[in-house]
């Protein structure tokens, strides 16, 4: 194929629609609640309670406290399976539902499954663990065997609704978020009708934070508020979180025939990773192809695009990357630039399709959710980046970014659903 | 008297392996199979390792083949703490 021939060439039809969202996010459970603290601008972080992080480095994170476990997932369930997946297993329920779909009646071989995950089942295997070394082998439970398993979710999920068609799991911390709606639009172009896709982590046990802290890039910053403040001058790292969102994608014409209503399509994606750093050089990286390589796969001019929810990693280096990167494509103050997940944390795996259903959700009400905390983004990023209160106006195409520890980026680009 | 009774059986049940969510644990579950109650091969695995645990009786893995049903379990359990 030549450079040109993929622009405004593809057929609406081949573009797959989202429609079912399922939220699982720190400040708000459930699709609805979500979006009202989000456009409110209220934080889910706070101090760590799901264990004494007193003496851990890292005590602020976005929990999703309103969850109860046995309450959201069948007990035969919830026995073999991780906290991360609970959270995975409820959004994809309700984002069924929202979608008004009944998997029971449909073809089971059309149906896949395909989500991303980070760290796995890190909570469950920490009390496997401490099983093992304080009681011995014969007390680690069988589910061990699967709980803690970067396809648990998936593979949960698709024992639930009998849903035999393709399944996997994409692992690229943050970035893996969009790759597998990329990779379930390439299922959508083959054999399957439906997929079940997002993610979700949820790693905020002593084991997991202690892996996650590992980087270095995480916030120690105790005042829930001051923690976690991407592009800010101020800004120290981010803030891990739990949670993330399911999504449910169709094909656009087998979504139009049973009478659904999408929130939006699948326009564009571009994947791209970075060189390994080495000393002596600076780092390098590759965002601003996966930019790029997204908007021509859209067929989107960056003069198009009506926001950027960016990556935010909240650390100054990897902030000025981005926003290089975004600079770049659309020009300096080019274009509104917002990061809610500032009221989340980054939830990994589950952090960039939470940013998909924001997207969604901004494209069907026409409003800009705020980046919290943020008192002025640095003026050397000349970023036009939406602070403390959402901004109004029409979103008919929204960016969506993600970088994942290790060199990996996602870029994701979603259009407003066709008038009809 | 049996050393290990269908009440134990449900309460290990219920305990590592989760409630089903078609039947109570409390109503007439003895002759109904493993499979039938909802329980896989894994969550019967669950049920002999904690059986041995609490009770100290060896539980060989090829024999978690013929605790089919919840009384059949309790029947294996007994005739290893007579032997």
């Amino acid at each position: 194929m030549t450079d040109t021939s993929p622009r405004r060439a593809r057929r609406r039809d081949t573009r797959p629609v989202f429609t079912g969202i399922g939220v699982a996010a720190p400040n708000g459970l459930g699709t609805a609640a979500y979006w009202a603290a989000t456009l409110d601008g209220k934080s889910g972080l706070g101090r760590i309670t799901r264990f004494d992080a007193e003496h851990y480095p890292v005590r602020v994170a976005g929990e999703v406290s309103e969850f109860d476990d046995t309450e959201h997932v069948p007990s035969r369930l919830a026995v073999q399976t991780d906290h991360w997946s609970h959270l995975g297993l409820t959004a994809a329920d309700w984002a069924l539902r929202d979608a008004g779909l009944d998997p029971s009646a449909l073809p089971e071989y059309e149906m896949a499954v395909v989500t991303a995950s980070s760290s796995g089942g890190t909570e469950f295997g920490q009390r496997e663990i401490e099983k093992l070394w304080s009681q011995g082998p014969g007390y680690v439970g069988v589910y061990q065997s699967i709980a803690w398993f970067y396809a648990a979710t998936t593979g949960q999920i698709s024992i639930r609704y009998g849903m035999r068609g393709p399944c996997g799991v994409i692992c690229a911390e943050q970035a893996g978020g969009l790759d597998v709606l990329a990779q379930g639009r390439r299922l959508l172009r083959q054999q399957a009708r439906v997929v079940v896709t997002g993610g979700t982590d949820a790693s905020l046990c002593p084991y997991g934070l202690v892996a996650q802290i590992s980087t270095g890039l995480l916030s120690t910053r105790d005042d829930p508020e001051r923690a976690y403040l991407p592009f800010d001058a101020d800004a120290c790292g981010y803030v891990p979180g739990e949670g993330g969102a399911m999504l449910i994608m169709e094909d656009a014409a087998t979504a139009r025939e049973r009478g659904a209503r999408p929130y939006g399509a699948l326009a564009g994606h571009g994947a791209t990773f970075d060189p390994r750093p080495g000393p002596g050089h600076p780092p390098v990286s590759n965002l601003r192809r996966a930019i790029t390589l997204a908007l021509q796969d859209a067929g989107v001019e960056p003069g198009e695009v009506d926001v950027v929810f960016a990556d935010a990693l909240g650390v100054p280096e990897r902030d000025r990357l981005e926003a290089q990167a975004i600079s770049a494509v659309f020009g300096p103050h080019g274009v509104p630039v917002t990061a809610p997940k500032t009221m989340t944390g980054r939830l990994y795996a589950g952090g960039a399709p939470l940013d998909v259903a924001t997207a969604l959700l901004a494209v069907r009400d026409g409003v800009i959710p705020p980046t919290v905390g943020v008192r002025a983004a640095a003026p050397s990023y000349e970023l036009d980046l939406v602070r403390s209160t959402a901004r109004d106006g029409p979103v008919r195409n929204a960016l969506v970014l993600a970088t994942g520890h290790g060199g990996f980026n996602a870029a994701l680009l979603l259009t407003a659903p066709d008038p009809s | 008297m049996p050393a290990f009774t269908l009440d134990d059986m449900r309460t290990i049940m219920g305990g590592c392996a989760g409630v089903p969510e078609s039947i109570d644990l409390g109503d007439d579950i003895g002759e109904i199979s493993f499979a039938e109650l909802g329980y896989d091969s894994l969550a019967v695995l669950e049920m002999a390792a904690r059986i041995q645990q609490r009770l100290g009786v060896r539980i060989p893995d090829d024999a978690v083949e013929e605790m089919r049903t919840p009384q059949a379990a309790v029947d294996y359990v007994n005739r290893r703490l007579a032997a």
